[in-house]
């Protein structure tokens, strides 16, 4: 679709009825007048840097277009092409910082990745020595991720299959707003929960297992969310077909509305876990930090990829970083951003998959 | 064949079947609650004598319906016992913050809580919190909006469907990621244009930078941490709007066309009034995102622990990224995680009052539709 919607081209019969139109070509002749603009101005005042040119002619296109519009179409016309040129501009504002960001930690996560760095711990790799990997932060952050979900997924879809199956009255409008309100708890909120009542509470040492405690108060309402949209797109019909048959209701929501739903479910688990992967917040308040593997979740501090980053940032302890260990820093927040962007696309693929069953 | 009861005959409830293909209307609201499981109804059976007739059993009190119900509404239960338990918890544990604390808890500016007497206050990191959101806000939500305008009425719907996916994607990077390509990508590139800001703008107090003497100087600010926020409410925003934006009822929009509007007086007066309310809960929920942001604004922002209405200058502090920064340094000290504590409970009223407002103007709209 190009930028102009004037429906009428220049050329063609000209109807008394139909006022002047800029030609077809005018936002690109606009977009070729600002980008010389911007660098005769960038000539004539000495500017250094590229960047103030771009953002000179991105406004001059606007300025140039509303301009020319407002001259020969008229008013409404040149406020249309103004307000459509924000718009496209306001997406290309989005997809340019995503570009960026994915771009640049692919580009510096990229040069660390070995067989290595996946095969190795940071055990014994001081902050001016090369080498040391991911291995016993991926570790943690697979276990911590897997009790998550395996304490919040159960709860999540038995709520949606609350919500969805039984619930009307006081009791289920309760639910659905503290489900809303629990959407919003910072993450740092939920970490300094499970710190007073388990920590705190128990006098406990900082162990894995309670950072999984805090994901899966993350993870929680984000799977009744999407649960709930998923049980919501069972046929009723398949559900009374059930019914008619005299199977009770219990048999018919486990026989009949989880299996319509199950790659549905599935889709939306592993939104839910992508979306608590990523994580940092309650891990700084609970899981500690340790460069050794510790494959028990339940004792001791136990390492993870955004809590490595952290580390090699120098952010946990206060000290500096250097290049090495943000070279390092990269690779595990692109192991990190890898492994989230693996869930979402196969969830994606997954939900995809399993459309025609639904619709 | 043996009749079993008929509480499941209900489902030809009106209720339910008009709420079908509604999207975001439930089709559980205004039903009375039906415990008619272990109920007789067999119309037609009953013998005279009032038995039922031999070999069909009219009463059947069904335990898997009652087991299955029970862990389906108990798992709810979870939910409200876990969110009372935070409140309780924050503010148990938080108490030493506001009887061993020596400065007003409110208008202090200073952070020390280690030292003796402990002095400590939530002004400073109000600001900040409230400061970074309100530009996040400012920056974000109309690039939102842009972005699902353009996503719901100007791109193809091919085209449509790609695009979202990708926004979708933004929202699934880690805050971790934002805050470094913040720390080591956007301040050494935005240095250039903050010192242009104060050069130019610095009549305006917000945008004037006063300690800075050379370009260097300029940096981690809470002007860069708005913008890192933004990009990160930016998905959310845009993806809530999107929803509201399809939902346009096509009759307005054609009638909108009919009277001749061009596309932009078309969006103005027919999608944005509708999506009005969408709009509003939709900025709430990316602002309570904002407010609760972590570990992106600890990567970006230096400490001051003061209200400092210039933006461009270094130091700034927010709810959240006080807990990150300031807990491994608490350590021992029972005053100073209490201090942290409240600062918590501090983020998490706002948060609760912020995504309230938000619920209750989504709600008032589905009233409406």
């Amino acid at each position: 679709m190009s930028v102009a919607t004037a429906p009428a081209s220049p050329g063609s019969i000209r109807s008394e009825l139909v006022g002047a139109r800029l030609p077809s070509w005018a936002p690109y002749g606009s977009a070729v007048a600002a980008m010389g603009l911007a660098v005769l101005l960038r000539t004539l005042l000495d500017w250094t840097g590229w960047a103030t040119t771009v953002l000179a002619a991105a406004a001059l296109f606007v300025i140039v277009l509303t301009a020319w519009s407002f001259g020969i179409e008229g008013r409404r016309q040149a406020k249309n092409r103004f307000a459509t040129t924000l718009i496209y501009a306001s997406f290309l504002a989005a997809i340019v910082p995503l570009v960026l960001i994915l771009t640049y930690i692919g580009v510096k996560g990229f040069s660390v990745f070995s067989a290595d760095f996946f095969l190795r711990s940071m055990n014994g790799v001081t902050s001016r020595m090369d080498g040391g990997g991911v291995y016993h932060a991926l570790i943690g952050t697979l276990q911590q991720v897997a009790i998550a979900a395996i304490i919040a997924l159960p709860i999540g879809i038995f709520t949606a299959i609350y919500l969805v199956e039984y619930g009307r009255g006081t009791f289920a409008r309760i639910v659905t707003f503290f489900v809303d309100v629990m959407t919003g708890v910072p993450s740092i909120v939920a970490g300094l929960f499970v710190y007073t009542f388990l920590l705190l509470g128990f006098g406990m040492r900082p162990f894995g297992a309670a950072g999984a405690l805090a994901l899966a108060i993350l993870m929680v309402p984000v799977s009744v969310r999407a649960s709930e949209e998923m049980l919501k797109l069972v046929p009723r019909d398949l559900r009374d077909a059930s019914y008619a048959l005299g199977v009770p209701k219990w048999r018919t929501v486990l026989k009949v509305v989880l299996p319509t739903a199950m790659s549905g479910l599935i889709t939306s688990s592993l939104l839910a876990i992508a979306r608590v992967a990523g994580e940092t917040a309650p891990l700084i308040l609970l899981t500690g930090y340790t460069a050794s593997i510790n494959f028990n979740p339940f004792s001791g501090d136990q390492a993870t990829l955004p809590m490595m980053v952290w580390d090699q940032l120098g952010k946990r302890s206060g000290t500096t970083s250097n290049d090495l260990t943000e070279a390092r820093a990269w690779g595990a927040a692109l192991t990190l951003v890898l492994l989230v962007l693996i869930l979402n696309v196969g969830a994606r693929l997954l939900a995809r998959l399993a459309k025609p069953k639904t619709s | 064949m043996v009749q079993t009861a008929g509480d499941d005959s209900r489902t030809d409830d009106p209720f339910e079947i008009a709420a079908q293909g509604v999207p975001g209307a439930n089709p559980l609201i205004g039903r009375p609650e039906p415990d008619s499981a272990d109920t007789i109804d067999a119309p037609g059976t009953i013998l005279p004598d009032g038995r039922p007739e031999a070999g069909i059993s009219g009463r059947t009190v069904r335990w898997g319906d009652r087991v299955f119900k029970g862990l389906a509404a108990g798992s709810g239960a979870i939910l409200l016992i876990v969110m009372a338990a935070i409140a309780i918890f924050l503010v148990w544990k938080a108490i030493p913050a506001f009887t061993g604390n020596s400065g007003n808890l409110f208008t202090t500016q200073t952070w020390n809580p280690q030292g003796s007497p402990p002095v400590f206050g939530m002004a400073a990191v109000f600001f900040g919190t409230v400061a970074s959101a309100f530009i996040a806000m400012l920056v974000g939500v109309p690039v939102a909006i842009g972005i699902a305008l353009f996503i719901s009425h100007y791109a193809t719907r091919r085209a449509a469907t790609t695009l979202g996916a990708i926004v979708d994607l933004l929202a699934a990077v880690p805050s971790l990621v934002f805050g470094m390509w913040g720390l080591y990508f956007l301040i050494p590139q935005t240095k250039g244009f903050q010192a242009w800001l104060s050069e130019y703008f610095g009549w305006i107090p917000l945008f004037n930078n006063t300690t800075a003497t050379s370009v260097d100087q300029f940096g981690k600010s809470l002007l860069i941490a708005g913008i890192v926020l933004a990009i990160m409410i930016i998905p959310i925003v845009s993806a809530v709007c999107r929803e509201v934006f399809l939902q346009v009822p096509r009759e307005t929009v054609d009638a909108a066309w009919a009277l001749g509007a061009t596309k932009w007086e078309m969006i103005r007066t027919a999608v944005l009034p509708f999506g009005r309310a969408g709009i509003i809960s939709a900025a709430m929920l990316g602002l309570g995102r904002a407010l609760g942001e972590t570990i992106a604004v600890a990567l970006v922002l230096n400490s001051g622990f003061r209200i400092n209405w210039h933006l461009t200058e270094p130091g700034g502090d927010t709810f959240a990224s006080t807990i990150a920064l300031k807990f491994g340094e608490a350590g021992g000290s029972p005053v100073a995680i209490a201090a942290l504590i409240a600062a918590g409970l501090f983020l998490f009223v706002i948060t609760l009052v912020v995504n309230t407002a938000a619920r209750i103007v989504i709600a008032r709209r589905k009233e409406f539709t």
